[in-house]
């Protein structure tokens, strides 16, 4: 039985609480012995996206103290899993286990995908769903191919999905734009950030979207936010409740 | 001002920013198409990466062959350390000539350095020949994008302009007619100058030659009339060998417009049979950069403008936004080194979505870049007091679990018990536009310690 230390980001914690229970079901439906360490709090991204780098050191050595004896960690977050494997080495460079602990930190798709090797999903899912490929997922850990870069199409997270039973992804117009949450940018840059936001929302409500997902809560936090102020007819769920089969 | 103030005052005309967005993408869905037609694109790429980084870490070498060939070809080669003196420089040259009338080409390092205002205020016309330059100059603003000046100007604008400066019918917005009102204009001024001003896209080192990319060939017409030419440059256009300048050709037209290539790369080695060219090598700033590792790699820009066309804050916000002759992401990395203090803003004008990172095609981390500005103003003491303090207190809640644990709680317990007015006030930024997440009544610790409770209860009856 694989055994994996789970890391739930803070704000999933406090204010999404159904997501880290739907991660946990998910794992625990692969027959993933799932431990939740109770001391962890945040990754430290949020100060070290802001530049504070002295802020986020503790909050590195933290996470590195609680889970690097893990054979795994599992997070459903690809911002907070790109902060572990490509932000680290900034706050704890030469530490024993550091390049282990990166390598063996998983976002909860890459998980399923990469080390799981699940190629399918049991489940109906009978909706127009909406991807958002949140930017970090994307371009930081590499779970498709950005419409940027040259090459062949890949994605660890769409065949997931498009293996439920009943389930349409949609087209977008701009399949991979940023949403425009960026962490302190969403209130710093509020004017830009609500923008993209809405022209993200747009481009759903365009393609026929229903449920709007992601692997990223803090995007999708952000859209829903706006789509519930705009009272428009689209759901938000976090991609692990999707395939936790609630 | 900073970045997010200017930039809300654009996004105030909701319908202007989607006309720029959709400009500015429908830029970038052409260089997607024209470096799909590239097989050994992402190769390409790491080439002219690992070119650039090599020839930086052996930049004197190189500026001294470029300068000895250029010589042996019997260009005149001056270094200027920064603006004034570059813009001396060019003065000097224009005086000893008894140059009146100056025809410029595109050069970004001229706006760099201001050059315009500084000859004018000598009494010198400049007439800048690039059309989209031509606009904004006759606007009297500075451009807002590198490679397109006047992307942020609508055709029915650039119509009144002319019909003011230039004398074309009132109401005319169609971009033929205006082009060719222009044509007729700049003809003028291409044949009465006595001096032709234009930047560099590559010095070679190897042979001592210039390369100039224009699509209007306004660069070759400027210096094909006047019997002087002096070519600016700053010294991150070098490249070591002709050889290399095929890599860099194509990805830099297909980057920057989605054409194939430039429609005029003219190429000069050493002056015309009787004219004069001069060669100004500025560094104003850059060895500063070039001293620092973790900047280095912004020297590799080849000034393609796709990380604006691709970044979605840019977009959004007008390149007048950025306050600063370079825009955009580039641009938010290359003026902080310039003036710290007066760019602050710019590294966090961005969601750090890494897309001009992908779309480089000289493979700058730019969004890397980024957040290690970020990291430098702080320790530089930049950023206001308040949002450190934050981050502080932020910080210290979340290294300790039970100060996390007990605000989570007391938020949570006290935000669904406010009324909406209190909620909703004007210092909850983020509510301005949207509505803020659920506030549950349990965490998911709370709820995970009942499940395990739960099932060690179970297990207990079993």
């Amino acid at each position: 039985m694989i055994k994996v230390g789970l890391f739930i980001p803070c704000y999933i914690d406090q204010l999404y609480p159904q997501v880290g229970m739907a991660t946990l079901k998910v794992l625990e439906r692969f027959n993933v012995e799932v431990d939740y360490p109770l001391d962890q709090t945040c990754c430290g991204q949020p100060m070290a996206n802001a530049g504070c780098a002295a802020d986020a050191a503790p909050l590195a050595e933290k996470f590195y103290r609680i889970f690097k004896d893990y054979p795994y960690v599992v997070c459903p977050s690809g911002s907070c899993t790109s902060m572990v494997r490509n932000h680290y080495d900034d706050y704890l460079k030469g530490k024993p286990g550091l390049e282990e602990l990166k390598k063996k930190t998983f976002e909860l798709c890459e998980f399923l995908t990469d080390v799981l090797k699940l190629e399918k999903i049991e489940g109906r899912f009978p909706y127009r769903v909406g991807l958002h490929q949140s930017c970090h997922g994307l371009r930081e850990l590499r779970l498709a191919k950005s419409s940027e870069r040259m090459g062949n199409p890949f994605s660890k997270v769409s065949p997931l999905l498009e293996s439920l039973e009943g389930i349409t992804l949609v087209k977008l117009s701009r399949p991979d734009e940023c949403c425009g949450f960026g962490g302190t940018f969403a209130v710093g840059e509020e004017a830009v950030s609500c923008m993209m936001g809405k022209d993200r929302i747009a481009d759903h409500e365009q393609s026929g979207t229903e449920v709007l997902t992601g692997v990223d809560m803090s995007c999708l936090m952000h859209l829903d936010g706006l789509i519930r102020r705009a009272g428009k007819p689209i759901r938000v769920m976090h991609i692990a409740e999707i395939l936790a089969g609630d | 001002m900073d970045h997010s103030t200017r930039a809300a005052q654009f996004i105030r005309n909701e319908a202007r920013v989607h006309w720029h967005d959709q400009a500015l993408w429908y830029v970038r869905v052409k260089r997607d198409k024209m470096a799909q037609s590239v097989p050994e694109w992402e190769n390409l790429r790491e080439i002219a990466a690992q070119i650039k980084a090599h020839t930086m870490s052996r930049l004197p070498d190189y500026l001294e062959m470029f300068e000895e060939n250029a010589t042996r070809l019997g260009a005149k080669v001056h270094w200027a350390v920064d603006a004034r003196e570059h813009n001396e420089t060019v003065y000097q040259i224009l005086k000893n000539h008894g140059v009146q009338r100056v025809v410029k080409s595109k050069s970004m390092l001229t706006e760099e350095c201001h050059l315009n205002p500084f000859l004018e205020a000598r009494g010198i016309e400049v007439v800048d020949t690039d059309l989209g330059e031509r606009i904004v100059q006759l606007a009297q603003e500075p451009p807002s994008h590198i490679v397109l000046p006047a992307i942020h100007k609508k055709k029915e604008e650039i119509g009144e302009l002319f019909h003011r400066y230039l004398h074309t019918e009132k109401g005319a917005s169609d971009p033929t007619y205006l082009t060719e009102s222009a044509r007729g204009h700049l003809r003028e001024k291409f044949l009465k100058a006595d001096a032709g001003i234009t930047g560099v896209n590559f010095a070679i080192a190897e042979t001592g030659g210039l390369v100039i990319c224009t699509n209007e060939g306004n660069a070759d017409m400027g210096t094909s009339l006047p019997p002087l030419h002096i070519a600016c440059m700053g010294f991150e256009k070098l490249i070591p060998r002709a050889r290399d300048l095929g890599v860099f050709l194509r990805l830099l037209a297909r980057s920057a417009t989605g054409q194939p290539i430039t429609t005029y790369s003219a190429h000069f080695h050493g002056p015309r049979p009787g004219g004069e060219l001069h060669i100004v090598i500025v560094d104003n700033g850059r060895s500063q950069i070039l001293q620092k590792p973790e900047f280095r790699r912004t020297l590799s820009c080849i000034r393609c403008g796709a990380c604006m066309n691709t970044c979605p804050v840019y977009r959004r916000s007008g390149g007048h936004s950025y306050d600063s002759v370079v825009p955009g992401p580039i641009g938010s990395i290359l003026s902080p080194a310039q003036d710290p203090q007066r760019y602050y803003s710019l590294p966090f004008a961005s969601s750090l979505c890494g897309s001009c990172t992908d779309v480089c095609p000289v493979k700058i981390d730019l969004h890397h870049q980024l957040l290690a500005w970020r990291k430098e103003l702080v320790l530089q003491g930049l950023i206001p007091f308040s949002k450190r303090l934050t981050m502080k207190v932020v910080g210290w809640v979340f290294q300790n679990t039970w100060a996390y644990e007990g605000t989570g709680r007391l938020v949570r317990w006290i935000v669904p018990k406010l009324p909406r007015s209190v909620l909703y006030n004007r210092w909850n930024v983020w509510g301005k536009q949207r509505e803020l997440p659920p506030f549950p009544k349990e965490s998911f610790r709370e709820m995970y310690r009942k499940r395990k409770v739960q099932g060690s209860e179970a297990r207990n009856r079993k």
